[in-house]
């Protein structure tokens, strides 16, 4: 039996019944999360049976210049079904977004190294240190001004 | 009689004979227990992420061999299904078969290496190594026949295969299907019931499936678990939807069942082959494409695998230019060892190197 | 090696040794930005027409006799094939090179085999430096000798002859 993917419609639908000031809008295949609400929406994609997204597959930040994009895609292993919320942040400097650290700890290495390599600070998330590169290295690699 | 101890910090690593690779990690141990874990990785962080993003999408291919090179070919596979998706191709059904072939080649290498070292961490220093790189060079020598590497092979394109499989090819794979029978048969009579084996690794730093969903476990990590969970299953890319398989999952959650399911998927593995040789037939192995790719701006692709370690992807971002805006590697080396402290927290420094080996980490794809 | 001071969880009380190594790194680095001059042996115009033919003789008899055990150094992917000479196939054991040793005072070959990273480099520099004289280096495979396809990369070192004097 092969995984349903959740249209961005959907998944926006159903979070904006619990959280509609959460939600900013979807497209195609994702639903925009608004960044200060993302711990909440989080929760809610965890512990909502009818939404179930007990697994965390991966967290994804793109430097698009003028912003940046991070994107989480989830899957539920009991109902064999995955979805993607995404969030945007507008900046270059002094980045942040809520930890999901506690919600799903498989967040914990990857929100360690987009703080690294992209310079996305995760608050609430216990143990922000460089993951790989070293303690003095100058700058975010991963970001399109770096050279 | 208790005697009163210090607790005591200790760094094993980068450069220790029996981790993986260059892995570090700072241990506090009270006596012989284990209190505190703090790994550290980037020993190997070659920025794989930001080089991809300076190579045409057809070059990019030469770096994924390079991220988990215990197993290429299914790291080769992974990138190829997300620039298809990228592009909305897809291959002809032989390149399918031939893909779905050497990934579970591949499967094979990559849980010999992990059997045989895990046995080796355990003490067993020599003999079950030897058998398990016997094997493995055999592997190898079938791929030097496709494309004239051994562990780079680098022999997967978007679009299907570099090349179709030469003729030599085919015999020489029954040829190695009728040894390798033996071969393992030999390997399993020595470890799967050994006494010693069965008492290290048997009720050691079990993993309740919660526990391990939570973490974002995958692979075989997360089915000894418990769990049976397997994107060729779940999500069948390539040939995996024509063919039959089963999916060994633990019941005791602990060192032994990563051990024995690894042990049982290379004879699912097996059973894979046997039926891809038995379905494959004849026609083109690569799909005509551009020499440059360019797929259109501000599309993107999750393309995922069950790779030897978990479930490998790669989140591509297209801005319609020759190289992948972003291309994101999703390493189930890393993920996995999330669940480090679950693992070694509470037990004895005897037991952390065979924990460690347990959840069958390779450096290359922890740091990139 | 210092050892972690202060309260609170590990991670909490290590910001002290890591950026103790970041600093390290970032040292070696500035003092690395040239590769280390590897005295050239000076081979009188006679000689040169029979020189190599002599030397891979006395090379291999020597090598042979003297059984060079190796540190293993292996990093990424080369450390597999590193493996793969000393099992059955290639069986390094024909040298008398079978012996890899874990501690780097107990040999006299050190083979890097793979990527170089300047967070790796101080730990090689400080193996390459705790082994006894006299002591050779092999460099494995282009990562290591150049950077390879890694070339230019953020965090690896355009070869490993920056950090350590490299035999072949």
């Amino acid at each position: 039996m092969a995984v349903r993917e959740w249209a961005g419609q959907e998944l926006s639908e159903a979070l904006r019944r619990e959280l509609p000031e959460a939600v900013e809008g979807f497209d195609e295949t994702a639903a925009w999360v608004n960044p200060s609400q993302v711990g909440a929406a989080a929760i809610f994609l965890r512990d909502e049976p009818s939404l179930d997204f007990r697994f965390l597959n991966s967290i994804t930040a793109i430097d698009y210049v003028e912003y940046f994009d991070v994107v989480y895609h989830l899957t539920s292993l009991k109902q064999q079904w995955c979805a993607v919320f995404k969030t945007r942040l507008y900046g270059r400097q002094d980045l942040s977004l809520p930890s999901v650290y506690q919600v799903w700890k498989g967040a914990d290495y990857q929100e360690r190294e987009i703080w690294d390599l992209m310079g996305v600070y995760f608050e609430g998330h216990p143990n922000m240190k460089r993951i790989m590169l070293w303690e003095g290295f100058e700058g975010h690699p991963l970001r399109k001004d770096f050279l | 009689m208790t005697i009163r101890t210090e607790p005591m910090t200790v760094n094993v690593g980068p450069q220790h004979p029996s981790t993986h690779g260059v892995f570090r990690v700072r241990i506090t141990f009270d006596g012989e227990d284990i209190v505190e874990v703090e790994p550290v990785f980037g020993y190997l962080h070659r920025g794989t992420e930001k080089l991809a993003e300076e190579r045409n999408y057809v070059q990019v291919v030469t770096l994924t061999d390079r991220l988990d090179y215990t197993s290429s070919m299914i790291n080769n596979q992974a990138y190829c299904i997300a620039v298809e998706r990228l592009l909305g191709v897809e291959p002809p059904p032989r390149a399918k078969y031939l893909r779905t072939l050497t990934a579970e080649l591949q499967r094979i290498a990559a849980h010999l290496i992990a059997v045989g070292f895990f046995v080796q961490e355990l003490g067993a220093f020599g003999t079950p190594l030897m058998y398990a790189f016997r094997s493995r060079e055999r592997i190898l020598e079938l791929f030097e026949m496709l494309c004239g590497a051994r562990i780079t092979v680098s022999y997967m394109r978007p679009g299907g295969v570099f090349a179709d499989a030469p003729r030599e090819f085919w015999p020489a794979l029954d040829r190695f299907l009728e040894d390798f029978e033996v071969e393992f048969a030999e390997m399993e009579q020595l470890l799967l019931e050994n006494e010693i084996l069965m008492i290290r690794t048997r009720g050691v730093s079990p993993i309740p499936p919660e526990v391990a969903v939570n973490n974002s476990v995958s692979g075989p990590v997360l089915r000894a678990s418990g769990v049976n969970w397997d994107w060729r299953k779940q999500d069948p890319y390539d040939a995996y939807d024509q063919v039959e398989f089963d999916v060994p999952v633990g019941s005791h959650w602990d060192n032994y069942d990563r051990f024995w399911v690894r042990i049982q998927e290379v004879h699912q593995s097996l059973r894979i082959i046997r039926q891809c040789i038995e379905q494959i037939e004849p026609g083109p192995a690569r799909l005509e494409l551009p020499l440059v790719l360019r797929p259109d701006p501000g599309r993107e692709a999750y393309g995922r695998v069950e790779a030897s370690k978990g479930e490998l992807a790669f989140y591509l971002v297209s801005d319609g230019g020759i190289a992948p805006y972003r291309c994101k590697i999703r390493s189930p080396s890393l993920i996995n060892l999330t669940i480090i402290e679950e693992l070694l927290v509470g037990w004895k420094l005897a037991d952390m190197i065979v924990s460690l080996g347990s959840i069958d980490i390779n450096m290359g794809e922890v740091d990139r | 090696m210092q050892l972690p001071t202060g309260n609170g969880p590990l991670h909490e009380r290590t910001w002290g040794i890591d950026r103790e190594e970041g600093q390290m790194v970032n040292d070696l680095i500035s003092i690395s930005s040239e590769p280390i001059e590897v005295p050239f042996i000076e081979v009188p115009d006679d000689l040169k027409s029979n020189l190599l033919v002599t030397s891979v003789d006395a090379l291999v008899n020597w090598g042979r006799k003297s059984a060079l055990w190796p540190v293993s150094f292996g990093l990424a992917c080369c450390a597999f094939e590193m493996m793969a000479t000393a099992m059955g196939r290639f069986d390094i054991a024909r040298f008398g090179m079978e012996a890899f040793r874990a501690s780097p005072r107990q040999a006299d070959l050190m083979i890097v085999a793979g990527t170089v990273t300047w967070k790796m480099a101080p730990p090689i520099r400080r193996i390459y430096d705790q082994m006894a004289d006299p002591k050779w280096v092999i460099s494995m495979g282009v990562c290591a000798t150049s950077g390879g396809p890694y070339f230019g990369s953020y965090s690896v070192v355009p070869g490993v002859d920056h950090i350590i004097p490299v035999d072949v």
